[in-house]
């Protein structure tokens, strides 16, 4: 069998520190965004990992002073799903690293004591390399917000291709300046808090997070997931802007039934993108209605992440997996009324479901959209 | 000198690096090494005769991709039809770094902060992938690496699972990097025909 | 006017990107989205942010936006109308 499993597993955000204090206050109906004031002058609406909380938690397995706040999300969180993983690091191990903008706050800052050559990925990588004493360099993923969930397929190809044993995947960004200003610029931070699919939504919130998995092809006792089937296409439409049909996410979705060889009404449960842009949200309802998808009940978590960028699509995953995993559909939070010129079976309030196959959806800036299909395991 | 020429009709390849072009070995086009990339780049985009008007909206990264896929996929698909399912798999060091500097001096100052969305737009080096499906109506799937230098191992293994999975696959190669005034691109192709003759000792020096 | 018109040419070829035309390639009553020069969503952004830095002048409504972009007649006679600086 060509899949792969997910056993351990980790998430630090706005609303957390690991797993299970993320499920809890997603299932209780907490955001993690809030109106903050940014950088000394940005007030927007972000979902930031408490400073304090990770520094405490962080001087409990390393020095603060030697490292950024992504290296400290990114070392904790892997910490927590290495010490949990089923299977320990060797050469056979790969680690792979998701992220969009790394340590990009190094560029702005003029009292950093740490070297502004962190800034580049090679630097974070070897920084997380060293830490776990890992035998093999990183492989870093730098592919727009599809970066979390490549994580995953990247993994499941090079262990197919027997090129490693197993893997463990990190996955992170930070709320910076940069991409705080940069999204401003092109008119696409809300306002508010983000409301993903619905009337009146303005933009995205963003978020920040590190979030790590470990993958590996061998059935055990503490696998929480199969990834059954991936499936990746570009729109070829607009280095920003998705494509107006959906395209690309329609080839990826297809792609991944047809490798998993299922077809589309199997899916009883579909944790979208939906970053609430006017035009993100629009694509993925024609994406959906072109796959006749549009009854299955449907969600974006970003409602309660923000949008953690490279992060995005691992986070997201995992949270839908936990969902598969307790039979439980979270709603979609931030949604109020339908906003898009198609249906989707948006997922209004939390309700019990017995849920086996699941499918994830990411898309991102250069035209990037991945998909993959998440199994129960029979254990 | 055989098993060279057997070589040289199966990879194909393209490195563009400071001032000059190599297309399959053969060098052509060689610039004096003083003059900027802009400079060289509109030299390239008229030799090539590409007529693409959006070429001058790029960032550099994406420029160079762009010229390097274009020689390397006009001489490839001479004779043969241009699949639209390519896959693309790129890498380099810097990521989008020289982008992401001239970005951070639109937002650097309080007093003078004017974030610049066309800047903006380009700080991410898988961008440059997307110019090129852009282009050429590529709809495969893609993905962006991030190494110290050149990972040809990581690379053919990741093209030759694309290639199991669908054996007429073509998948574009390679390393694109642009930091300050170095560039360096090295483009090839990979396919189902040169995965048994082709070593990645053979693609690392070509790539020196 | 003139003088303000020309002035806009310049800008829109250089902040533009628009390497390849010259002032003499641009008209005034042209239009300089979809056809014409082809200008799109990221260079009306990109505009909107000109205005603001070298005009003093912030415009958010983008359907007020596209009507300012339509040409350069009208952008020169909206930033004539509307400039700070």
């Amino acid at each position: 069998m060509s899949s792969i499993y997910i056993s351990s597993n980790n998430i630090i955000s706005s609303l957390g520190f690991n797993t299970k204090e993320n499920i809890h206050k997603i299932k209780k109906g907490i955001s993690g965004i809030k109106f903050h004031r940014n950088f000394g002058y940005m007030y927007e609406y972000t979902a930031k990992v408490e400073n304090k909380i990770l520094n405490e938690k962080f001087s409990k397995i390393g020095a603060n002073k030697d490292y950024t706040k992504l290296e400290k999300m990114m070392i904790l969180s892997l910490n927590d799903t290495i010490s949990k993983s089923p299977f320990s690091i060797t050469k056979d191990t790969a680690l792979i690293i998701s992220t969009t903008k790394g340590n990009i706050d190094m560029l702005g800052s003029k009292n950093s004591k740490l070297h502004s050559d962190r800034v580049y990925l090679t630097k974070l990588g070897e920084v997380v390399k060293k830490f776990f004493k890992f035998y093999n360099d990183p492989i870093i993923i730098c592919n727009a917000c599809v970066s979390g969930v490549l994580g995953i397929t990247v993994a499941k190809k090079l262990i197919k291709n027997k090129n490693y044993k197993n893997a463990f995947v990190v996955a992170g960004d930070i709320v910076s300046n940069f991409t705080l200003s940069g999204f401003k610029s092109l008119q696409a931070i809300s306002n508010k808090p983000c409301s993903p699919y619905s009337k009146n939504r303005n933009g995205i919130s963003l978020g920040e997070a590190a979030v790590s998995v470990a993958i590996s092809s061998k059935i055990n006792s503490k696998n929480i997931a199969e990834i059954i089937g991936e499936g990746e296409s570009n729109d070829a439409n607009h280095i920003s802007g998705p494509s107006r049909n959906g395209e690309g996410l329609f080839k990826s979705i297809n792609k991944a039934l047809n490798m998993a060889c299922l077809s589309g009404n199997e899916i009883e449960y579909i944790c979208a993108h939906g970053t609430a842009t006017v035009y993100n949200d629009e694509m993925e309802a024609q994406a959906f209605n072109r796959l006749n998808m549009q009854d299955i009940p449907l969600n974006s978590l970003k409602g309660y992440f923000g949008h953690t960028l490279g992060a995005a699509g691992l986070l997201e995953t995992i949270i839908a997996t936990k969902s598969m995993n307790n039979n439980y559909l979270y709603k979609s939070y931030g949604f109020n009324k339908i906003g898009l010129t198609l249906p989707l079976n948006i997922i209004k309030k939390n309700q019990k479901k017995n849920l086996s196959i699941i499918l994830k959806t990411a898309s991102g800036f250069g035209g990037s959209n991945v998909a993959i299909l998440i199994k129960k395991c029979k254990n | 000198m055989q098993e060279l020429k057997k070589k040289q009709n199966i990879f194909h390849y393209c490195k563009i690096e400071k001032n000059s072009v190599l297309l399959n070995d053969k060098l052509i086009i060689s610039e004096d090494k003083s003059i900027l990339f802009s400079e060289f780049s509109k030299i390239l985009y008229q030799q090539i005769k590409l007529n693409y008007p959006k070429f001058f909206k790029m960032d550099d990264l994406s420029k160079l991709a762009l010229i390097t896929s274009e020689y390397l996929l006009t001489n490839y698909f001479k004779k043969t039809k241009k699949p639209n399912d390519i896959s693309i798999i790129l890498s380099n060091k810097s990521s989008s770094l020289n982008t992401d500097k001239e970005f951070q001096k639109t937002i650097d100052n309080k007093d003078n902060y004017f974030p610049s969305p066309s800047l903006f737009v380009y700080t991410l080096p898988n961008i440059s992938i997307g110019e090129i499906c852009i282009r050429h109506k590529f709809t495969g799937g893609n993905i962006f690496f991030i190494s110290e230098n050149f990972n040809s191992k990581l690379i053919n293994e990741y093209a030759s699972s694309i290639i199991k999975n669908r054996k007429n696959s073509i998948v574009l190669c390679g390393w694109v990097d642009f930091n300050k005034d170095d560039f360096k691109a090295f483009m090839y192709i990979a396919s189902v025909n040169y995965f048994n003759k082709i070593t990645t000792n053979y693609i690392d020096q070509l790539f020196k | 006017m003139k003088e303000l018109k020309e002035e806009l040419k310049n800008k829109i070829i250089e902040e533009l990107n628009l390497g390849h035309l010259s002032v003499q390639d641009i008209s005034d009553s042209d239009p300089l989205f979809k056809e014409g020069l082809g200008l799109d969503s990221i260079d009306a952004l990109e505009l909107i942010v000109m205005l603001d830095k070298d005009y003093g002048i912030k415009l958010n409504d983008p359907t007020k936006a596209r009507k300012v972009f339509e040409s350069i007649e009208n952008l020169a006679s909206y930033i004539n109308k509307n400039r700070l600086r």
